[in-house]
């Protein structure tokens, strides 16, 4: 595994990490856990000239959850951090039952969430919960920063909208106006492995009504795929079997799989379905507990 | 009481476990520096002025060279050498023999035959120009259809993949049959039930830890090649580069270092061995090749890929009268083999060895498709893995269909404690067991009744609770030399022991360890024998030049057959010291007698002598007429193979929602006969169950219509992690060798070989309800899924389904 030859570089600041993506154009690409660009490298899948290596720029580390539930990721923030964070276990349960099931220990260890958000693999993890969630990206350029909503952000697989002189420096995860609620399943074959399937649900709740809804999904598309017809049949409804049903139909009907050797495109919408009906049956189970 | 009674007698033998012998679990001494970054392997290898090579691979599966053009390749600076077929052609060396009597490209000339076959080789000054070099290389390809499968391999109209063989009008390689054709037919047709069912065990692959690879070193002065390579067995790797490559045998010398694992993918000669070694003779250069994982998943040796269909001759009361198979193989391009039998399909027809089965016949057909070479590898004992996964699964199938309980209908068809030896329906001999005494400890273990209770009450909840059985006695050891040789060498093993004037001793074995850990189950079997502190044995194996004749690791033969030459080289050592105990005695040699670590006179037990006295006096007060020293080899030829015995017993919950499975318990009872160190013993059938988990549930190479390989790299080609891995509960039943010196069996494979069935036995067993019969390897959710709704059997077999 020996990748093509390339230029390295390690900025320390933010504007230095800009001018060098400035001057290496199209063939740059910015390291950060290096989890996916790597092992793509040493493959020759990927060769890119000059790599901007990001992880001694100051200020990207951050995880900042706020009073009112916003949640700040900054770009060097690792998914280990997200997994042992007590603050985002409280703040979103969507992001806490993700992020354990990303990759393996190892490779959340390094990986990023803003990283892999950047990558756009349409098996990806993180990309679903964020939709769900209704975030969005921060990107920093020569003519400063912008916000890019995630359903903006990812274009087709393996590509952003970002400029090739913008670097993603953090995704933010609005607050929540009521009670939230939510949880993500994949199937994967063992621990590590893409997503066969995966769904991410998001819900905030008040009284026993939804308020808000996002439902995401991935490896049943070529690219995340927001189910928002499924998210918007629960708004204003209470998750009575009725409402879960039509939901998990949605969301199972916004799936657009391919039949490979992980399962056929039949099956994968089935699982869709069982694992939007499971989280929406588990979350209104423990809403009537709750009452 | 009165008088002081004269004290007994008390032996001072030694304490066996405290000095490391057998049955001490003793830790491994080997881990000592593979825990410390400190093992060496032939990565680590760094020669002076040692270039690098790097493999060009075809990216199609079947297609016509109409050109190669590496002149841009040869532009780059730093690259030294690049071979094409068409100069290895002129060395004689584009084809090669392979170990089941096949020919083998080395480098294609005519056309490519699987995807990712060797096409081209750069050799460099570092690897990254090598693998630049490769990408320069311009080929053309015409493609032609693609076979993927035994049964387009067979179609009237298919592709001759092998047109560069002479006579070869077709793709099937050999028809072979064993067993009694007319009996059987006769048996079947007395039948009160005939039981059929089909299967495909999917191709599956070795993945040691670390690829293959090795550092060619010929130097001209001397005229002395040196190969520092990744070999199970160097002794048969060194007479091959003798009859092939023509170089005389003394000048030939294969050290195989520490090994990242091997599994059997270490066995068979690769292309790339043999290019580093031409490279190294053409430039006088030293020269390295390491395989990287995609290189090592898409072309070398893998295990299975064989088609079943299977029928069973029952009795109404659950006797079986007869057993019929026939087997259709899927080789790849080449016919590559690693197995040392005359059997075309390697010892498949050991398969119903444990039961009582009046008379059997198999058929089997093998057949070239456009897939990678090689075909037994994995841990398997030369195809032993599918004949006891296909018996296990049709003998569950036959007592679902009869309605007898599957562990009655076992025990009911075992051969008996007291019908050994016994001749199973292919000719095979087996010699002990205690197969109803295994199964009962694992029932027990289990508490088989009061699972059935929970799978009926949680089926009343609508889950679904599933278990397996899987018992199976193998042929494990690869010897004796009346009916196996690999390229007529034959199959014993060897191992010397020169023992030094402080009693301390180096001993070395024709062996080679890749994880097994000889180099302290060896030196405990001489502590043994012998008395010496197995610490004070240091163990070398995997050079031929100090080595002795042996022919390596694989089909779990160090025990039956190196471990067997360790305690007759010891023996030896201990005849000697007896001599040399007498003389030191002053008595004669009949007048001594031995304990564990001395020699005493018989009538006056306290005068004795150490074998570490005996060891100094041989080199230092050595009787008249007594040779000097005090060293000795062995070489062992078994009368037999050794059949260990194994029973697992697997239990599962499956997801009706999803299809997915979860392991609720695994049991293991192994009879391997004595075991030598039971943590060393232990750690096999994890690791062998580990690898039977993998196989029923995430793990198999598969291909595309086209023939592109998919498996090529871990993330699609899945090794389970300790996450998902479920707990082992380990049993033993302890039935000795009869003919082993120390009793033991062969144990590395049997958790590999059987426990595969008893994970598909446990889901079909769960699911069996929707009259599902047969889901194939591994049983991914999906397929578990297609089969609880579509009420049918899911077929494995490639090419893969797409939408297309």
């Amino acid at each position: 595994m020996y990748p093509s030859r390339f230029r390295y570089e390690a900025p320390r600041t933010i504007d230095e990490a800009i001018q060098l993506l400035h001057e290496g154009g199209a063939e740059a690409k910015v390291l950060a856990g290096g989890q996916s660009l790597v092992p793509l490298m040493k493959l020759r899948f990927a060769a890119p000239e000059l790599l901007v290596d990001i992880n001694n720029l100051p200020g990207l580390d951050h995880l900042d959850v706020a009073a009112d539930g916003g949640i700040r990721v900054g770009a060097l923030c690792r998914h280990r951090d997200l997994e042992r964070s007590l603050d985002v276990a409280q703040a979103q349960p969507v992001m806490a039952a993700a992020a354990p099931l990303i990759a393996d220990p190892v490779v959340r260890t390094r990986g990023t969430l803003v990283g892999s958000l950047c990558h756009a693999d349409p098996q990806g993890d993180w990309a679903a919960v964020v939709t769900a969630l209704g975030g969005h990206v921060v990107a920093q350029g020569p003519g400063g920063r912008r916000d890019i909503a995630i359903t903006d952000f990812v274009t087709g697989p393996f590509q952003n909208v970002l400029a090739y002189d913008e670097v993603a420096v953090e995704a933010v995860l609005p607050p929540p106006r009521a009670r939230v609620a939510g949880g993500f399943l994949k199937l994967e074959r063992r621990v590590g492995d893409f997503a066969t399937a995966g769904t991410a649900v998001a819900l905030e709740i008040d009284g026993d009504r939804v308020v808000r809804a996002g439902i995401a999904l991935t490896g049943v598309g070529s690219r995340t795929v927001d189910a928002r017809a499924a998210a918007d049949s629960l708004v204003g409804q209470g998750l009575t079997g009725e409402a879960i049903m039509r939901a998990a139909d949605l969301a199972a009907e916004a799936a657009q799989p391919t039949s490979d050797h992980r399962g056929s495109a039949a099956y994968k919408r089935h699982v869709i379905h069982t694992f939007v009906t499971r989280i929406l049956t588990r979350v209104s189970q423990t809403s009537e507990a709750a009452a | 009481m009165t008088a002081t009674e004269p004290a007994p007698t008390t032996s001072r033998a030694l304490d066996e476990i405290k000095i490391g012998g057998m049955g001490a679990s003793r830790k491994r001494v080997e881990d000592n520096r593979f825990l410390r970054g400190r093992g060496h392997y032939v990565d680590d290898v760094v020669l002076p002025g040692m270039l690098h090579m790097e493999i060009l691979r075809s990216p199609v599966a079947h297609a016509r060279i109409v050109s190669i053009d590496a002149s841009r390749a040869w532009d780059i600076p730093g690259v030294r050498l690049v071979l094409t077929g068409e100069m290895m052609a002129t060395r004689n060396l584009a084809w090669m023999p392979t170990l089941s009597y096949d020919t083998q490209a080395v480098l294609a000339t005519d056309k490519v035959r699987f995807q990712g076959q060797e096409v081209a080789c750069v050799i460099a000054d570092d690897p990254y120009i090598a693998k630049d070099a490769c990408e320069a290389i311009e080929v053309e390809y015409e493609q032609l259809p693609v076979i993927v499968n035994p049964t387009q391999a067979t179609a009237p109209d298919a592709p001759i993949i092998r047109d560069d063989k002479e006579g070869q009008a077709d793709n099937v390689i050999f028809d072979w049959e064993v067993g009694d054709r007319a009996g059987t037919d006769r048996a079947f047709a007395e039948a009160d039930h005939v039981s059929t069912i089909r299967m495909h065990y999917p191709r599956s692959h070795p993945s040691p830890l670390e690829c293959c690879g090795s550092v060619a070193d010929f130097d001209r002065a001397t005229g002395k090649l040196t190969v520092y390579m990744t070999t199970q067995a160097p002794h048969i790797v060194r007479a091959a580069v003798a009859l092939i490559a023509e170089l005389p045998e003394h000048l030939i010398r294969i050290v195989s270092p520490d090994l990242g694992g091997g599994f059997g993918n270490k066995v068979p000669v690769y292309p790339g061995y043999v290019m580093s070694i031409l490279a190294s003779i053409l430039l006088e250069r030293p020269v390295k090749w390491i395989e990287d994982r995609s290189g090592n998943l898409i072309s070398t040796g893998f295990g299975r890929d064989v088609y079943l269909e299977g029928e069973m001759a029952l009795r109404r009361d659950g006797k079986i009268l007869a057993v019929r198979m026939h087997t259709d193989s899927d080789h790849g391009a080449f016919f590559g083999d690693a197995q040392p039998s005359k059997f075309k399909i390697g010892l498949l027809h050991s398969t119903f060895s444990c039961y009582d089965i009046p008379t059997a016949h198999l058929t089997a057909r093998g057949v070239y498709t456009n897939k990678a070479p090689g075909g037994v590898a994995y841990r398997c004992s030369f195809r032993v893995t599918e004949a006891m996964f296909f018996q296990e699964r049709m003998m569950q199938a036959a007592a679902d269909e009869l309605g007898i309980d599957q562990a009655e209908f076992r025990r009911m068809n075992f051969v008996r404690d007291d019908d050994f030896p016994h001749r199973t329906p292919f000719g095979f001999l087996t010699d002990s067991g205690q197969y109803a005494k295994c199964l009962q400890v694992g029932l027990d273990a289990i508490d088989y009744e009061g699972f059935r209770r929970e799978q009926a009450e949680a089926a009343k909840q609508g889950r679904l609770l599933g278990i397996g059985i899987s018992c199976m006695t193998e042929p494990l050891g690869a010897g004796n030399s009346r009916e196996y040789d690999i390229l007529g060498i034959k199959m014993f093993d060897s191992a010397e022991l020169r023992v030094h004037m402080t009693g301390k001793a180096i001993l070395r074995t024709g062996a080679k360890s890749q994880g097994q850990g000889h180099e302290t189950t060896w030196a405990q079997i001489v502590a043994h024998e012998l008395g010496i502190p197995a610490e004070d044995i240091v163990v070398e194996e995997g050079d031929t030049d100090t080595a002795p004749f042996g022919m390596g690791t694989y089909a779990s033969r160090s025990t039956p057959v190196a471990g067997a030459a360790v305690a007759m080289v010891s023996r030896k050592i201990r005849a000697k010291a007896r001599k040399l105990a007498a003389h030191l005695l002053e008595v004669s040699e009949e007048d001594v007698e031995w304990e564990l670590g001395r020699f005493y006179v018989r009538s006056a037990p306290d005068r004795g002598v150490t074998i570490q006295e005996c060891a100094m006096a041989a080199y230092s007060n050595m009787p008249d007429g007594l040779e000097p020293g005090l060293e000795a080899n062995a070489y062992y030829d078994p009368p037999n193979l050794t059949w260990p015995f194994g029973c697992y017993i697997v239990t599962v919950e499956v997801d009706p929602m999803t299809g997915v499975w979860d392991v609720l318990r695994v049991v293991a009872v192994d009879d391997c006969g004595v075991r030598i160190n039971p943590m060393i013993v232990e750690g096999q059938i994890m690791g062998g169950l580990t690898e039977a988990y993998a196989m029923s549930s995430m793990q198999f190479i598969t291909f595309d219509a086209d023939g592109n390989c998919i498996g090529s790299n871990f993330m699609d080609y899945l090794l389970p992690t300790a996450w998902e891995t479920p707990g082992y509960e380990l049993h033993e039943v302890v039935t000795p060798c009869p003919h082993h010196p120390i009793g033991a069996k062969g144990i590395g494979e049997c958790a590999t070989v059987g426990g595969p069935a008893a994970f598909v036995n446990a889901v079909m067993d769960a699911v069996k309800q929707y009259g599902v019969r047969n889901v194939d390897m591994p049983l991914l959710p999906d397929r578990v899924y297609e089969a609880i709704t579509q009420r049918h059997d899911v077929s494995g077999a490639p090419p893969i389904r797409t939408d297309a």
